[in-house]
């Protein structure tokens, strides 16, 4: 399709060729050196009209090569970190894939004899001239499902950009860093938002500790930090987190509690903590700066910036022009109703003037009968004081067919036996005052860590 | 501490946390009839695991729940060797 009225990214970035970079762990890129430039050198313009897959290993790369497609190709998939190679056919037929971006660090090295094959790299050359970009390009991106090949989900560049359009330019340099990959929804948010925004970027590697991580933060000065929850409560469990001073906090992708949202404020009493609710299908639908977990009740039926949301059976519903527009490939159902809202599956309860946010739909463990939802388990016992982060999970029973455990991850390790035993008695006490007898844990395991996915989530074993 | 003893101590304290009110714990006790109801089994069956490193009844496709507390103790007894 043509473009109509809205700028391609690389128009989009600004005169502004100050002193703004994307920061890899080992390699840089000056952003405004795209304006005239490119990171595929003559090949660029192969690309022209392409259905493209992005391939890239190298986050630098992939940012670089965002920038520069939006507008020229006709399609932009772009392929997650840890996609596998086994879905790589499903994920070229279903975007009808002509072209493939790759780098030194792709793990699409295969042979791709009917695309056309462009090899990027993380840095800039000056071009003398560069192809036009006219075209409405459409982004792919690939929804985080733990089975099966993934969904792939379409969005507009106007939509994915929707919710920073009312932002305004902040007076000080922005440096954004996100713990998320730029290849996942969250990420791109935020590597969105830093090239409309005027900003600096601090990508995140793979496989990097926590602690490198944060030391690079600090040494690029980040003023914006993003992630999930559970980034953010094994960034705080690092000793490097005091090389930090963000001005803004953001958590997404997660449900953000009380502690974790009271942990951060006291780790930084002088930045604005906002919690914001995104999915891959619905777009981002609105941000939560009160310090409080949920949301007011009023966000419900009552659109704000062209959001709209209601809840039906239990899970919130939203209809916005931020909503990706479809699936392709093998998805066959509907990505909304007939109205055009998107069921996101995640399950709210109304407490007093407040949402909140109880679990997700298909975690729900049944005992005896009864629904618990994991999550709201795990708020209470991440209330104690001593805990650092929890995950309730399912254990069989002969009895009631499900019956609840937490797994605990303390603030400290290195306890002896008694204190621990303490510690589980006060943990179950919490949980016995505050919630109904079923859900209480059958038993609690200190355990030193917890597995986060790729997708920055605490990794739940459905089953 | 026995598996006996195990058991009903396991007993006393998820009576305790449950607020149920625990019949003595003789082996001719009907487990329904003991003061624990469902839930506080598939809690006791839960815990007895971590302290005892056996779930007799998941493990065994056909392991009968028994009805007395004796015949619950022995199925412990014999599951736990």
């Amino acid at each position: 399709m043509a473009r109509a009225d809205a700028l391609s990214l690389r128009q989009s970035m600004g005169k502004s060729s100050s002193e703004r970079f994307f920061w890899d762990r080992t390699a840089h890129a000056r952003i405004g050196d795209l304006a005239g430039g490119t990171s595929c050198g003559d090949r660029l313009e192969k690309l022209s009209g392409k259905s493209v897959l992005v391939a890239t290993g190298s986050q630098l790369a992939t940012a670089l090569a965002l920038i520069e497609l939006d507008g020229l190709a006709r399609r932009l998939t772009i392929l997650p970190p840890d996609a596998e190679t086994e879905h790589f056919d499903a994920v070229i037929a279903g975007a009808q894939v002509d072209a493939i971006v790759t780098d030194r660090e792709s793990k699409a090295s295969g042979s791709f004899d009917r695309l056309v094959r462009v090899v990027c790299s993380p840095g800039i050359e000056q071009a003398e001239r560069l192809p036009p970009a006219l075209l409405q390009t459409e982004w792919v991106m690939l929804t985080s499902g733990t089975t099966g090949v993934p969904k792939m989900v379409v969005y507009s560049l106007a939509g994915l950009t929707a919710p920073m359009r009312a932002g305004k330019q902040a007076d000080s340099p922005v440096v954004w860093g996100t713990f998320y990959d730029i290849r996942r929804y969250g990420g791109l948010q935020i590597f969105l938002r830093t090239v409309l925004g005027g900003a600096s970027l601090v990508l995140s590697r793979a496989g990097e500790s926590i602690s490198d991580h944060l030391d690079r933060l600090g040494q690029h000065g980040v003023t914006h930090l993003s992630g999930t929850p559970s980034h953010w409560r094994r960034a705080l469990m690092s000793p490097e987190i005091r090389k930090i001073s963000p001005r803004y906090v953001r958590l997404s992708g997660e449900i953000a509690d009380q502690a974790i949202l009271d942990s951060l404020r006291h780790a930084f009493p002088q930045a604005s903590v906002g919690h914001a609710y995104a999915s891959t299908e619905a777009g981002v639908a609105f941000e939560v700066l009160d310090g409080l977990a949920g949301f007011p009740d009023q966000f419900i039926e009552r659109s704000r910036d062209g959001v709209e949301m209601k809840v039906l059976n239990g899970s919130l519903r939203i209809r916005s022009p931020r909503t990706a527009s479809r699936y392709i490939g093998a998805e066959r159902t509907a990505l909304a109703d007939k109205d055009g809202f998107v069921d996101t599956g995640d399950m709210v309860e109304l407490q007093g003037e407040r949402y909140v946010f109880a679990g997700r739909r298909g975690g729900i463990i049944n005992i005896g009968g009864l629904k618990v939802h994991p999550e709201e388990i795990e708020a209470v016992i991440n209330r104690h004081p001593q805990v650092r982060m929890s995950l309730v999970r399912p254990k069989r029973s002969p009895i009631t067919g499900s019956i609840v455990i937490a797994d605990v991850v303390l603030k400290s390790g290195n306890r002896v036996g008694g204190e621990l035993l303490a510690v589980e008695g006060d943990i179950l006490r919490l949980c016995r005052d505050a919630l109904p007898r079923h859900k209480v844990p059958a038993s609690i395991c200190f355990v030193p860590a917890l597995d986060v996915a790729a997708t920055g989530k605490l990794a739940r074993r459905h089953g | 501490m026995s598996v006996k003893l195990t058991i009903t101590d396991q007993m006393a304290q998820i009576a305790r946390e449950h607020g149920k009110i625990l019949a003595p714990l003789r082996d001719d006790l009907v487990l329904l009839d003991s003061g624990l109801d469902s839930l506080g089994f598939a809690v006791l069956v839960a815990r007895l695991e971590d302290r005892l490193g056996v779930d007799p009844f998941t493990a065994s496709e056909d392991a009968q729940f028994p009805v007395t507390l004796g015949d619950f103790v022995k199925v412990y007894e014999n599951g736990a060797r």
